[in-house]
């Protein structure tokens, strides 16, 4: 993975101190909190309910063991022992004190890590591919890209004030594991006719009040101008997106009101003009960054045999682990979705030991997905049983990976100042609902998605099931959705009717799933059911 | 009118009166023979490149310097070719201080005067940067690692 050079390192230990001067400057007074609030946000931290909340960037999720480490030992030094991992693979501390912030980034940045633009209006943390690199589909690893774009997009002194956030992100498969087209900005990494890689650029994508999804701007984008024509996407619209209304100002609303061609029209424009300017690195830069994105020395006899006869690691092996490219090696993911837990929730021990699999079983690498769980990408098949082992006496190894109970949910009501509603409660309980293993494998992959405002955090418009809660005359009420999907099959959930009560949508959502079993043919899975019978069947049970 | 705080120019101070884009651009360019102008966030700033060759000053506003359409602004004139005055005025802020400077602007008049010492440490923050922006003659930190 990659690793800083003197360069790297000098920005980040710049933007410490540069906070550290700005937290010095809003205790003494010298900043209001009105003031101070773009700046904070600007380096991830929030004000939320009961206290500040740190966002640290896992740039497009990936994360050596060191770095794990240390953010386990921040949960237990400056926060209660947790952290929370998000749906844009970074991780959040909810207790945090202000003057303890620049001594938390300080240490960050002795692991080559930050917390810069993990908030604001400004260009986020790059996401891609948590299989990256270890996936049998992909054309090519995604995240050298990345990390150019991520380079390019910490402090442009051109984007740092956009209308709004910016999100991108970056894959290179067919099939989509990071909700591409749900970006500001998704760049899907291709080969043409010619046989030469190059990017290809959507825009427009999102979720929030309006779900959209990104239309494609351009097919092929060579890579000696990649970075040029991210910097006409973002120019034209710092100086066309809206800003006299915060809900209509990403850059989907733009692209909405202009028309995709138009849009196209004037970034092609300002592109023209941009290559004209000597912005672009070389491709030197780019292979440089590339070599740290080589394969790990795999054992090339290693052994492709699993002994299964255990049936709770089969399980385990069944629902948590995928192919990987190279023969005797398994891609696992760690759910951090135990029955009843927090979504996303990890202790400060558990990150640890997740740190430390990640160093003795997957070549010193984990990912954080943005279905709020861990993967170590490369493990030895031989070594599974005794990875699985440990992660079930640490409570790590719920079988649920894509099922019910696998559910996003954002933190909601019981942290954030935003929300309308609880999620937390909820997915604890649609979870115990579905506690029974041999329920969750008969239902398969089910990808429920909860999100307690308006602003849809926890992706409930990408849902198979996504529920949203709002505020119904101070009384919390859920609106239930079907058939939302953030695959290479994207498509925005419907809602169905009238809200429920919190016990009422768990009993909604357990008929919608009897509705499916007694309706699936062959190996449906619940979408795949619900886009060939339509909605009227669930309604009926539902409403009936 | 406000005072410049800071000017990295050697030339003589511009005292110009500024006019609207709207009004530097009316008739042709033959309505007025300002030398000055004030551009607003929303004015389209390319509206200025017939006759930018006449200009000594640009001043940029900031109403908030969360709007941030005057960085586009001013870099996009620089990348024309504009050699002449580059003024952020309005909500002007210590901490974006090195960014505006990165992006084109070379004097500075706050709406409330900043505080000195700070202001310095801002536009001395940043040794290295990773953009080349072309405009700020300086190299980017990609250029660094590959000497050409």
């Amino acid at each position: 993975m990659y690793k800083y050079d003197e360069y790297d390192q000098q920005m980040v230990d710049t933007r410490v101190a540069e906070f550290r001067d700005q937290v010095r400057r809003r205790i003494s007074g010298e900043l209001t909190e009105d003031q101070f609030k773009p700046l904070r946000l600007q380096n991830g931290l929030y004000l939320q309910l009961h206290a500040y909340m740190l966002r640290v960037a896992v740039p497009y999720g990936t994360l050596n063991s060191v770095q794990m480490r240390l953010l386990g030992d921040i949960a237990d030094k400056y926060d209660r022992g947790y952290g929370h991992f998000t749906t844009r693979q970074n991780i959040q501390y909810n207790w945090i004190k202000l003057d303890e912030t620049p001594d938390i980034l300080a240490e960050l940045a002795t692991v080559e890590m930050h917390a810069i633009q993990t908030s604001g209006n400004c260009i986020r943390n790059i996401s891609s591919d948590q299989f990256a690199g270890a996936a049998a589909d992909e054309i090519i690893d995604p995240r050298p890209y990345a990390e150019l774009l991520r380079q390019w997009s910490s402090f442009h002194p051109e984007f740092l004030v956009l209308p709004r956030k910016f999100k991108i992100c970056v894959i290179a498969s067919e099939t989509d594991r990071a909700a591409m087209r749900l970006h500001d900005i998704g760049i899907k990494m291709v080969k043409n006719d010619a046989g030469e890689i190059g990017a290809q650029f959507y825009a427009g994508g999102g979720m929030g009040r309006t779900p959209m999804i990104a239309p494609m701007i351009r097919d092929f984008v060579p890579l000696d101008q990649l970075i040029t024509f991210a910097e006409a996407c973002l120019r034209v619209y710092n100086r066309y997106g809206r800003r006299d209304n915060k809900y209509k100002a990403r850059i989907k609303i733009l692209v909405h009101e202009l028309g995709r061609d138009e849009y196209v029209r004037q970034v092609e424009e300002e592109f023209a003009h941009l290559l004209t300017q000597p912005i672009e690195p070389p491709l030197a830069e780019l292979e440089r960054i590339k070599a740290h994105f080589t394969d790990p020395a795999f054992d090339a006899g290693a052994s492709d045999d699993l002994d299964l006869s255990d049936p709770d690691f089969r399980l385990w092996v069944q629902r948590n682990t995928q192919a990987h490219k190279q023969p005797g090696y398994i891609v696992a993911t760690i759910s951090l979705k135990p029955i009843g837990g927090i979504p996303g929730d990890a202790s400060a021990d558990q990150i640890r030991l997740m740190a430390d699999l990640g160093r003795d079983h997957s070549f010193d690498e984990l990912r954080v997905t943005h279905a709020q769980n861990i993967v170590l990408p490369h493990v030895k098949k031989a070594d599974l049983y005794t990875v699985w082992k440990a992660l079930d006496e640490a409570g790590l190894a719920t079988p649920n990976l894509d099922t019910v109970g696998d559910i996003i949910a954002c933190p909601g009501l019981d942290y954030c100042s935003l929300a309308n509603a609880r999620s937390i409660p909820l997915a604890q309980k649609i979870s115990q609902r579905f506690a029974s293993p041999e329920r969750q494998a008969q239902i398969g992959e089910l990808k429920l998605k909860i999100s307690g405002c308006i602003n849809a955090c926890g992706h409930h418009h990408a849902g198979h099931i996504g529920i949203l809660g709002v505020d119904k005359k101070g009384v919390e009420n859920y609106q239930l959705s079907f058939g939302g999907s953030e695959g290479a099959d994207t498509s925005l959930a419907k809602i169905t009717g009238p809200g429920f009560d919190e016990d009422g949508v768990v009993d909604a959502v357990e008929k919608a799933t009897d509705v499916y079993l007694a309706n699936k043919q062959g190996e449906e899975r619940f979408l795949d059911t619900y886009r060939r019978i339509g909605m009227d069947p669930f309604k009926e049970a539902i409403y009936g | 009118m406000v005072e410049v705080q800071f000017r990295f120019r050697d030339d003589e101070a511009v005292n110009d009166a500024a006019v609207t884009v709207d009004a530097f651009v009316a008739d042709g360019f033959a309505q007025t023979n300002a030398t000055a102008v004030r551009i607003e966030p929303g004015d389209d700033a390319r509206a200025l490149l017939p006759q930018l060759d006449r200009l000594a000053l640009i001043e940029v506003n900031f109403p908030a310097w969360t709007d941030g359409r005057g960085y586009s602004s001013a870099r996009l004139l620089r990348e024309a070719g504009y050699t002449g005055e580059m003024r952020a005025v309005g909500d002007v802020v210590i901490d974006m201080l090195g960014h505006l400077q990165r992006c084109g602007f070379d004097a500075f008049a706050p709406d409330k005067a900043l505080n000195p010492d700070d202001a310095k440490n801002a536009f001395a923050r940043w040794d290295n940067v990773y953009q080349a922006t072309v405009v700020d003659g300086r190299q980017a930190i990609w250029a660094k690692r590959h000497p050409a």
